[in-house]
């Protein structure tokens, strides 16, 4: 074990990438000279050189386009696009050309492209830099999208996607960059297609995922002290999305909260309810309570931006009112 | 024509089983007879019935265990104040109400509609998937399209569609699809249950357990009476241990003055009359109660709902191990030799296992008193719903200091055991004092 | 109820506290009962069934169980010895 921070754990899952498979390199806005703009890639121009840390043009269209052509070309590579909403640029690259052509082709031509993407809110860096998208990438056939909100996750999720045939998107969040625990010495790989119990409890299930985790596990904690025993699923694989973890949960607990970084209307928590209904609908002994980001662009000020988001308070009332 | 339902005989208790009927079809009733003997779990109780009348018709046999609010009998008016005769239709579908095989899953589509146009689906044959009723099915028995086909509907008065069961219920019960689903594999008919929730929503809490097998009447409690009564009394315990955040106080009573009072007091009556010190205990917690009205009554919804008078709950170890506590009603209304009296029949039928349903349940401060275990204090467990809970250890010669001197006295620890989110500690403090008060002072009592 | 005229032998005045025990708390424990065993710890009787056999006890034999007796009364040996005694009132 020793102490390290979720932006250490990246970094250290793209140095073990780019030292043992040569195919593989890494480019985006700023990840060279700069260090990455959240500094994940510090260090790295200097140890692998310029030709496997490349920096862009401020072009996200042209550079994710190149990584699907790299890919196509046998080469693994890892694209930064610097924030969930410019990625928003390379939607048609994402979309029409990475997530489609494996089928298009007859099978032909995978796209083994790894896409990096800083997310969410709680940096204070405003509406254009704050949001949570994935639950839109999640919507796309083709993709894998994945949300590592633990040290071990931020670790090993990358080792994982580049030995994916099909293009996997990982996103980061923002706000956990800077938080330190404990990470095990040998950590290295992990499954890409589990959800996982993280704290296990009778009373009601808290389904959280990326930056929803943290609020939804210090909510659990708060109402156990309350006698409620809250059990937390953190989704971790937003698609394809392990149904199974969820419902297996809800049949032990018979009560879901979905806590989710994202609007409401249309979003991943709609998704894990309806789910739920579909499955489980015999199991809930309460309607399903989801807590979602108010549907405002995320706010600037500290306050205002946290008043807009789910917080630990939210949940447990929320949880309360499941239980009943 | 009246309906005597499964009372509720406490806060906790969900289903019971009729041991006995003590009258039967035919019989002349009157409001407040024992007519029936009924297994709470916790203890056999004599049940009166709320109406007078004739038993026209007994709708559960012994050894059934049914839901708080299940009807049980049929009682007719006497007389001129028989009322209106009830429309023919409205006792046939409902013979003796089967617990219909039902299927394990409704559709909540099935249940909305079932309910709206009032039909007890229960009645319907299920054509879905394992005999599951659908839709389909309550639309055919609302409107059968071949009319021979149609065997729900009476088969008389061709005319407008008829509402084939009674009338639509009120207001439809929210039922959670869980508790849906567990009150169909218990066989227990969900719209029956008292819902614990928001606006009476029923919960799978409120689902009553698989029934237990059925105790016999006999002397002396089974076996199984035991465990029942056990598990009874642990899931109220533990219910109060999760919910209320106790605090609890003590306070040292010299208890000489009012045991001189009372030796004076039961000379002077009948041995069959003599009043003990425990009972002396009770009427100064009664007055006390009454003088902190804040600590007698319920926490209900997230608020305090004070009693109306002093239901005081009386806590009697069972010679065979358990605990029940029957209540004496309206204490406060009766002198210390009448509180006696009623403490004496009280324990008495709590000891044979026969409490009546007018002492079960509904009390809104309990009493426990575990002087005679040799214990010298308690720190109880409240009750819920209730907010407080007075205890008493043995009453001891104890070293009692009187101004400079040291004296032996009759000493009594009085312990309060109260619910922080109704009162505080202040509060408290004055319930225990107003107690020591009243014991100084034994001939107001 | 009606009271003896005469003194119990020590026999009846056994016989007539058993009875009246057993009414109160009947089984194996009161058949086992020797004369000094305590009734409260023996039997499992708490005041409330001391007070129930105190006025059993009165009634049947017309004596006046006054509670300044009652520290004689621990044991079968100290009923027996009580109603054996002429009664002070009579």
């Amino acid at each position: 074990m020793s102490t390290t921070t979720y932006r250490e754990a990246f970094r250290a899952g793209l140095r073990e990438a780019l030292a043992v498979d040569d195919r593989v390199f890494l480019m985006g806005e700023d990840v060279g000279r700069y260090g990455g703009c959240f500094a994940v890639s510090q260090g790295l121009l200097e140890e692998f050189g310029e030709q496997r840390i490349r920096d862009t043009p401020l072009s996200e269209s042209a550079f994710v386009g190149a990584g699907i052509g790299a890919a196509l070309g046998g080469m693994r590579p890892i694209v930064e696009i610097m924030t969930v909403n410019f990625s928003l640029l390379a939607l048609d690259q994402i979309l029409n050309n990475a997530a489609t052509l494996l089928h298009m082709s007859g099978g032909q031509l995978g796209v083994p492209v790894v896409i990096r993407i800083p997310t969410g809110p709680g940096r204070q860096l405003a509406a254009q830099h704050s949001h949570t998208l994935e639950g839109w990438y999640a919507h796309i056939p083709g993709l894998r999208v994945v949300a590592p909100a633990t040290l071990a996750d931020a670790r090993g999720m990358l080792a994982t996607a580049l030995i994916d045939p099909d293009p996997v998107l990982i996103f980061e969040q923002i706000a956990l960059y800077g938080a330190s625990g404990e990470l095990a010495d040998d950590a290295g790989p992990v499954d890409l297609d589990h959800a996982v119990v993280r704290r296990p409890g009778s009373d009601v299930t808290l389904v959280a995922y990326g930056g929803s985790l943290a609020p939804a596990l210090a909510a659990a904690e708060e109402l156990a002290v309350d006698g409620v025993s809250a059990e937390v699923v953190d989704l971790r694989t937003l698609r394809p999305l392990d149904t199974e973890t969820v419902l297996e949960s809800v049949r032990r607990t018979h009560r879901l909260v979905v806590v989710d970084n994202g609007w409401r209307s249309g979003s991943l928590s709609a998704e894990i309810a309806a789910r739920v209904a579909e499955h489980a609908l015999y199991e809930l002994d309460a309607p399903v309570e989801r807590v979602c980001a108010v549907e405002v662009p995320i706010p600037y000020p500290r306050h205002l931006e946290e008043a807009a988001l789910p917080g630990p308070a939210d949940v447990m009332a929320a949880a309360r009112r499941a239980v009943g | 024509m009246a309906e005597f339902r499964m009372p509720s005989l406490g806060a906790d208790m969900e289903s019971g089983t009729v041991l006995e009927w003590l009258v039967g079809p035919g019989d002349q009733v009157r409001r407040g007879d024992v007519v029936a003997v009924v297994d709470t779990d916790k203890a056999a109780i004599d049940v009166e019935c709320f109406d007078s009348g004739v038993i026209e018709r007994l709708l559960v046999q012994p050894g059934e265990k049914v839901s708080v609010g299940t009807p049980l009998a049929l009682i007719a008016a006497t007389g001129a104040d028989a009322g209106p005769a009830p429309p023919e239709t409205a006792a046939r579908p409902r013979e003796t109400p089967p617990p219909a095989p039902h299927p394990a899953a409704l559709s909540p589509l099935v249940r909305r509609r079932a309910a709206e146009a009032g039909l007890d689906i229960a009645t319907l044959t299920g054509t879905g998937p394992g005999g599951v009723v659908t839709a389909a099915d309550v639309d055919h028995a609302l409107h059968p399209a071949v009319p021979v086909a149609a065997p729900l509907v009476p088969s008389v008065t061709p005319g407008p569609p008829e509402p084939v069961v009674a009338a639509a219920p009120g207001a439809r019960i929210h039922v959670s699809p869980y508790a849906r689903r567990l009150a169909a594999e218990r066989g227990v008919d969900p719209t029956v249950l008292r819902g614990s929730g928001p606006d009476g929503v029923v919960h799978a809490r409120d689902v009553p357990a698989v029934p237990a097998p059925v105790v016999t009447n006999g002397a002396g409690p089974a076996p199984v009476a035991a465990t029942a009564l056990r598990r009874a009394t642990a899931a109220l315990m533990a219910r109060s241990k999760r919910e209320i955040p106790h605090y609890y106080l003590a306070l040292d009573i010299d208890l000489g003055p009012a045991l001189d009072w009372l030796r004076a007091h039961n000379r002077a009556i009948p041995v069959a009359a003599r009043v003990l010190p425990a009972a002396v205990l009770l009427r100064a917690v009664v007055l006390a109660a009454q003088a902190v009205p804040e600590l007698n009554g319920h926490w209900i919804d997230d608020r305090f709902v004070p009693g109306r008078g002093v239901q005081l709950g009386v806590a009697v170890s069972l010679r065979g191990g358990g605990l029940v506590v029957p209540v004496i009603r309206d204490a406060g209304t009766l002198g210390l030799d009448d509180l006696m009296a009623r403490v004496r029949e009280g324990g008495e039928r709590a000891r044979t296992g026969r409490l009546r349903s007018s002492e079960a349940g509904g009390a809104t401060i309990t009493v426990t008193n575990l002087g005679e275990l040799g214990v010298d204090a308690v720190d109880g467990v409240i009750h819920p719903p209730q907010v407080a809970l007075v205890g008493f250890g043995a009453v001891r010669p104890r070293p009692w200091a009187a101004g400079d001197a040291v004296l032996v006295r009759p000493v009594v620890t009085a312990t309060l055991s109260a619910d922080h989110r109704a009162t505080d500690g202040a509060l408290g403090a004055r319930l225990l004092r107003e107690i020591d008060r009243r014991l100084r002072r034994p001939e107001e009592l | 109820m009606t009271a003896p005229r005469h003194d119990l032998t020590p026999l009846e005045a056994r016989t007539l506290v058993l009875d009246v025990l057993r009414t109160v708390s009947p089984g194996p424990a009161l058949d086992a009962l020797g004369p000094h065993d305590d009734l409260r710890d023996a039997l499992g009787l708490d005041s409330l069934d001391f007070l129930a056999v105190v006025t059993r006890v009165s009634e049947r034999t017309g004596r006046r169980i006054d509670e300044d007796d009652y520290d004689g009364l621990a044991d079968l040996d100290g009923w027996v010895g009580l109603l054996t005694t002429s009664d002070p009132a009579l």
